[in-house]
């Protein structure tokens, strides 16, 4: 994934509580098996007035003049501010490479879902949580101001405003540091395959049927058809 | 000794190694892999040259995408190519896969309890956020991104930061009529969407313990439209008498073994919770969702309820587009709701008890003249077959109603099974986003009995009065 460590960007406010997943990608486009591409189809539903379906040139589809990232005080925004629970529904992480394709490098919010949460930062993509109280003041402070703008320094932990307001964030060091190196996850932990070794080691001893591989196997035999108990499945 | 949580006991069993700052590798021990969330993951190992770490420890299923009438032929060649993905997946990698054709195919929720594949004290995930399923089993279960469902096949492992405890307890019993789904659609309209952000949630009391292993998958399964991640359920005879037998579930001695470690996968007398919730089941009505998220639900002799008294203007706009996209007025009894379709399946809905409750509703009557389709799809082919031999089959389609394969179907349409902008479904799935059943539709969240109920009446209706 791309590093992050500083970011000056236009501001668009999405002023609901609870965007899920469905809305941020929906699922016509769920289908494709890269991971790039879904930019065109970010908040599909909200964004066209008419029905997108998948593998669809979105060029000349008719946008819908009232959603916030058609306004062209918004186009080009890299930094999404957002209200409570952003990203909740469904694990895809196809949410966040929306996101990212479409441009967006951070999303602000008071709180997100766990599993986008998740995928943003394993993406690259900047989660930053402030108080309730901070992201009213920034929702006046952007609808005020066109071309609002924000700094987004991550190793300093702090957002500055264009009149040098500073407003600091806390991030667990551990994420803050795999996406200021954009670190391959895989990599690190397979440094410790010895360790994970062990643990299976243990395991098997402790617990040994969770590694029967003849029990796991002899599931994909014919004679598991008839399935188990068949009065109680 | 400390008092722990079954959380707390999950996680301390599968710390690979312990960072020290709150988070840990914690070592999978079962992957499930559908059709949606893996071929990004399976181009990532091949780009980096990495093989899966541990084989036998994957199940695959295709569920999202695959048609729940004739399966020769797939029309949507995006979808084709997704489905094919998989297999191909599967092949070069040598991992185990229940096909389209096969009898235990159906939606990885459904299949990893049915095979004995989930067991409890295990950590088990899969690219969907209702994993949360398998907790019922006291499994550690939760959904991942992609990059995560790479990760695993790489190493085995997570990279995890630990949940904080909540109880969720349901004392008293349920009254006739009111099931598992009413019980959790009430805890998500209590506590809200994010209400469990962050938290794992155990749910305990008499309420629960009175459930059956289905029920309790319901339960479980909507852990996630609370916030929360995972979703637990103790152990007790009633799991251990479920897997029994399951054609995955260890055997002879390995058996006795492990159900002598099962019976301690329950919280410690005076371990705590960072949050507590009582509920008293005797309370809880069967809920109808009228909104555009889990949490806007109501009794179903309560009425929609009116933007105008929410005095957070935030959330009054949000009611507001909420009440406009379900094309609905405040205060409108919501039994006076006309239907245009109904839903019986999902990973939320589909098993057994799910299909002879709804069975039960139907028998002897036919679907309202309004209603234009009213769909029940098997949770896996192995249901399939038992609801036929139960006869329900013949139920359903005498009433009217269209019997299909298994899948995830109508639950989120990615299959041609959806609906139309503008109609308005009783489902018993899990979620009510917009668009989330097909581009402008409009799902209302219920049990299996009042979606069959409400296929009868056309609207929604009591079913404890029905």
């Amino acid at each position: 994934m791309e590093a992050i460590k500083k970011l000056t960007g236009l501001v668009a406010p999405l002023d609901r509580h609870n965007v899920d997943t469905d809305a941020i990608i929906p699922k016509q486009f769920l289908k494709s098996i890269q991971r790039t591409g879904f930019g065109p189809n970010l908040f599909d539903e909200w964004r066209y007035l008419d029905q997108g379906g998948s593998a669809q040139d979105c060029a000349h589809r008719r946008l819908n003049p009232d959603f916030v990232l058609n306004q062209e005080r918004y186009r080009g925004a890299q930094i999404l501010l957002a209200r409570n629970n952003f990203g909740c529904g469904s694990s895809r992480e196809h949410a966040a490479w929306a996101l990212l394709d479409y441009g967006i490098r951070c999303v602000i919010a008071p709180s997100f879902a766990d599993i986008f949460f998740s995928n943003a930062h394993k993406n690259g993509l900047l989660p930053v949580i402030l108080a309730n109280s901070t992201i009213d003041r920034l929702f006046q402070d952007v609808a005020g101001t066109p071309g609002y703008e924000l700094t987004v320094d991550l190793e300093a932990q702090t957002l500055v405003t264009w009149d040098e307001h500073v407003i600091e964030f806390s991030m667990d060091a551990s994420i803050k540091r795999r996406l200021m190196e954009g670190l391959d996850d895989i990599g690190i932990t397979l440094q410790t395959a010895e360790l994970i070794r062990a643990y299976e080691q243990r395991r098997r001893q402790d617990a040994p049927w969770l590694f029967s591989e003849e029990i796991c196997s002899a599931g994909a035999t014919v004679d598991s058809l008839t399935g188990p108990n068949e009065s109680t499945i | 000794m400390v008092a722990k949580t079954l959380y707390d006991k999950l996680w301390d069993s599968h710390v690979v190694q312990d960072y020290g700052d709150g988070t840990a590798l914690i070592y999978i021990d079962r992957h499930l892999i559908h059709e949606v969330t893996s071929p990004q993951a399976f181009e990532g190992l091949r780009i980096a040259h990495r093989k899966p770490w541990r084989i036998d420890a994957n199940l695959a299923v295709s569920d999202h995408n695959v048609p729940t009438t004739d399966r020769t032929t797939i029309d949507d060649p995006i979808s084709r190519l997704q489905l094919e993905t998989l297999d191909h997946n599967c092949a070069s990698f040598g991992i185990r896969q229940f096909k389209m054709s096969d009898i235990r195919q159906g939606i990885v929720h459904v299949i990893g309890p049915e095979q004995g594949f989930s067991l409890p004290g295990m950590s088990i995930v899969c690219g969907d956020s209702h994993t949360s399923t398998h907790g019922a089993l006291a499994a550690l279960a939760f959904g991942i991104g992609t990059s995560e469902v790479e990760h695993v096949l790489a190493t085995q492992c997570l990279i995890l930061k630990k949940s904080r405890n909540m109880l969720v307890q349901i004392n008293g019993s349920l009254g006739r009529g009111v099931t598992a789904k009413d019980m959790i659609l009430a805890v998500i309209g209590r506590i809200g969407m994010a209400g469990g952000t962050r938290h794992t949630i155990e749910f305990s009391g008499l309420a629960i313990q009175a459930l059956s292993m289905e029920a309790r998958m319901t339960v479980c399964n909507m852990s996630i439209e609370a916030g929360a991640r995972a979703g637990l359920i103790a152990v007790d005879e009633a799991t251990i008498a479920y897997l029994a037998d399951r054609p995955m579930a260890p055997t002879g001695g390995l058996w006795d073994q492990a159900i002598a470690a099962w019976r301690d996968l329950r919280s410690d007398p005076g371990a705590g919770f960072d949050r507590v919730i009582e509920i008293d089941a005797h309370g809880i009505q069967p809920q109808v969702s009228w909104g555009t998220s889990p949490e806007m639900v109501v009794s179903v002799d309560g009425r929609v309820p009116d933007p105008g008294a929410e005095s957070d203007p935030v959330k009054r706009d949000g009611m507001r587009k909420a009440l406009a996209y379900m094309g609905l007025q405040a205060n409108v009894p919501i039994t006076d709701i006309p239907l245009d379709k109904v839903f019986i399946g999902s990973c939320t809905n589909s098993r057994i008890e799910d299909l002879r409750a709804a069975a039960e509703v139907v028998r002897g009557k036919r679907i309202a003249a309004n209603i234009m389709q009213a769909l029940v799809v098997p949770g896996s082919g192995l249901v399939r077959r038992q609801a036929e031999q139960e006869g329900l089959d013949r139920v359903f389609i005498e009433a009217g109603f269209e019997w299909r394969e298994a899948g995830c179907s109508m639950c989120l349409g990615m299959n041609p099974d959806r609906l139309s902008p503008g109609e308005r479904c009783a489902s018993t799935s899990n979620r009510n986003f917009e668009g989330r059943q097909g581009s402008g539709g409009r799902t209302h969240l219920v049990s299996p009995p009042m979606a069959a109920a409400a296929a009868i009446a056309g609207h929604f209706v009591d079913v404890r009065e029905f």
